[in-house]
């Protein structure tokens, strides 16, 4: 913690400053709104750090180049919003199988399609379930508030590094274009570890190195597999982050993540303030998702609600981690339309009504 | 006795795996000879594409990155960017650079980036079996064009290193073949320049390589090396067609 001062700053550039305050030296990407302050910024500041930042020429040039810095072992990142990151999944499988360290911003916006531009969580899937081919993970964080996106952000790149992945941080358009007052900070540890065996530098005094994901010989291939599926297993056991508010004696759990899960922080202080026993779970890691504790909760409180700004998709998680007596409800609002904590207390009362009767 | 003749350390021992006639190992070795020149394999890394050239790491005894198909380009400026100290290729085939690569490719060749890119050119996707390439000749027969490839409906044998020499960025950008001794002494030449190029800070340089496909070509080898001279060679034509100014070296 080097400065207590806070700044009153946009989501997107919270994120860019925290990128280069965790030692984020190289930058790659292409314009795409509602992200657009994040490469602004890295342009403006990345070249007095010594480090160089890049307009590409295409989402998938991005991606390619972060492999081709990743392998070298500094930080680097890029960010897209949901056209953009739909392009970088085939770069996504090849850090995973190539086991690449990097940071990847989705500030994402509505789709299928061109969509537009507004909040929405609809790249819950693409996030957490693959997008690019082959079996693999990547750490999805998502934050909820300015801070959050400067700290996660710090949090991402000290990940990706512990475990050799990329970590992608899944905000929308909520959380990138507010300003908020926020803390900046600065890590102890702002670079990888120079010494690690995989970094590819050129063979000066050693054995040739490798990076690769192609495996053809007979068993390779799987072996790969489950040991990507063991780190992956540690990703779940050791990493999972999630915030719980009043869920000790609850009736009813809401499930909710990023900027919406702030506003069902509304209403359910609402809802307490009218003797309802409600209480949220607020998945901070996508992946790994709190399922242990969704389970543990379901032990007790036997009914959830899902908040999305999607159709549909964290309650395909949350139903298959709970206990299966548990009663999961969905809200969703799909392509843009934000719900207001007046929406959501009246679908929470509504729950809680029903319970009652 | 003086010893007149080596493998290049730049080069591993293990023995090749390419078809009886495929240039591809002689193309290796003349990267492999730049590089040892320059004594550069300590600094050296290279990116490997996708196609018959993805092993070029069991061949080249340096750091070597695999990259998607197409994104060795890009994959290489990323790498150059940070370690701008550091001598980075890539080794691309046609279908590789010339079809699903060609957008890397270009942006890289205008950004001037200071890396060396081999585009191995024998006109044929050669490790998918044999399928139509951006550069496969009109009327010649592949997998996915059995009946000859029709301009109408595929278009023209596309011409990288004409289009690459228009750009402002490249310091060198040149074709040539390794069908004759004559011809490999020029690529040799060529080949290190590109890779002085580099040395040198001067930019982007580029080299494409005619080469041969006997298997799918479906000739012998000694038919698939007589058709670069008189099927290649009048369509792609050889010669350097921009190159800033170098010391000679040779």
């Amino acid at each position: 913690m080097s400065s207590p001062k806070k700044v009153f700053t946009k989501g997107n550039e919270a994120i860019a400053m925290a990128a280069i305050n965790a030692g984020c030296r190289y930058y790659f990407g292409y314009p795409i709104t509602p992200q657009n302050e994040i490469p602004e910024y890295m342009a403006e500041h990345l070249p007095a750090t010594g480090g160089e930042f890049l307009q590409a020429e295409s989402e998938i040039a991005s991606i390619n180049m972060l492999i081709g810095a990743a392998a070298t072992g500094v930080r680097v990142m890029t960010s897209s919003s949901g056209p953009g990151i739909s392009l970088m999944q085939e770069g996504f499988s090849y850090f995973a199988g190539n086991e690449l360290p990097a940071v990847v911003v989705n500030i994402s916006r509505q789709g299928p399609g061109l969509g537009g531009i507004n909040a929405t969580q609809g790249d819950y899937f693409q996030s957490v379930k693959g997008g690019g081919h082959g079996d693999y993970k990547l750490i999805v964080l998502a934050p909820h508030t300015g801070q959050e996106l400067y700290d996660l952000t710090i949090k991402a790149f000290e990940l990706a590094e512990k475990y050799r992945i990329l970590t992608l941080i899944l905000g929308d358009a909520i959380l990138g274009q507010i300003k908020e007052p926020i803390v900046p900070w600065i890590p102890e540890k702002t670079a990888g570890d120079p010494d690690r065996d995989w970094l590819i530098t050129g063979a000066k005094g050693r054995e040739p190195r490798l990076i690769k994901s192609l495996f053809l010989a007979d068993g390779e291939m799987e072996k790969h597999c489950w040991h990507l599926q063991e780190k992956y297993e540690r990703i779940e056991r050791d990493d999972v982050m999630l915030e719980e508010v009043d869920t000790a004696d609850a009736d009813l759990i809401v499930v909710a993540f990023g900027s919406v899960a702030r506003i069902v922080k509304s209403a359910i202080s609402q809802a307490r303030e009218a003797g309802l026993k409600v209480g949220l779970v607020r998945p901070i890691t996508l992946f790994p998702f709190p399922r242990k504790r969704l389970f543990e909760l379901g032990g007790r409180t036997k009914h959830f609600l899902v908040a999305e700004m999607n159709t549909g998709q964290m309650v395909e998680d949350v139903k298959l981690s709970l206990p299966g007596d548990c009663q999961v409800e969905f809200y969703g609002r799909p392509g843009g339309s934000v719900p207001t904590p007046e929406d959501l207390y009246s679908i929470v009362s509504e729950n809680c009504e029903k319970l009652q009767a | 006795m003086k010893q007149v003749f080596k493998r290049p350390e730049s080069m591993t021992s293990k023995p090749f795996h390419f078809c009886p006639g495929c240039h591809h190992g002689i193309v290796h070795r003349l990267v492999a000879e730049a590089l040892d020149h320059f004594s550069l394999r300590e600094k050296t890394i290279g990116v490997a594409s996708v196609g018959c050239s993805v092993f070029l790491y069991d061949y080249f005894a340096v750091d070597v990155i695999e990259s998607p198909h197409g994104r060795a380009a890009a994959v290489a400026a990323g790498t150059k960017r940070v370690l701008n100290d550091r001598i980075v290729f890539t080794y691309q085939g046609d279908g590789d650079l010339a079809a699903i690569g060609t957008a890397e490719v270009i942006h890289a060749a205008n950004r001037g980036d200071n890396i060396t890119i081999i585009f191995v050119n024998n006109s044929i996707y050669g490790m998918t079996g044999g399928q139509m390439a951006p550069t496969t000749l009109l009327g010649q027969r592949s997998t996915t064009s059995p009946y000859g490839r029709d301009c109408d409906r595929d278009g023209y044998p596309i011409k990288m290193t004409e289009m690459l020499a228009e750009l402002e960025g490249p310091s060198l950008v040149s074709r040539v073949a390794v069908n004759t001794p004559g011809n490999v002494k020029k690529a040799r030449k060529v080949i290190r320049q590109a890779f002085q190029m580099q040395v040198e800070g001067k930019g982007f340089s580029f080299v494409e390589v005619l080469s041969t496909c006997p298997t799918n070509w479906g000739m012998t080898p000694q038919a698939a090396n007589d058709r670069i001279a008189e099927e290649m060679i009048p369509y792609f034509p050889l010669g350097t067609l921009k190159q800033k100014d170098v010391v000679d070296v040779l």
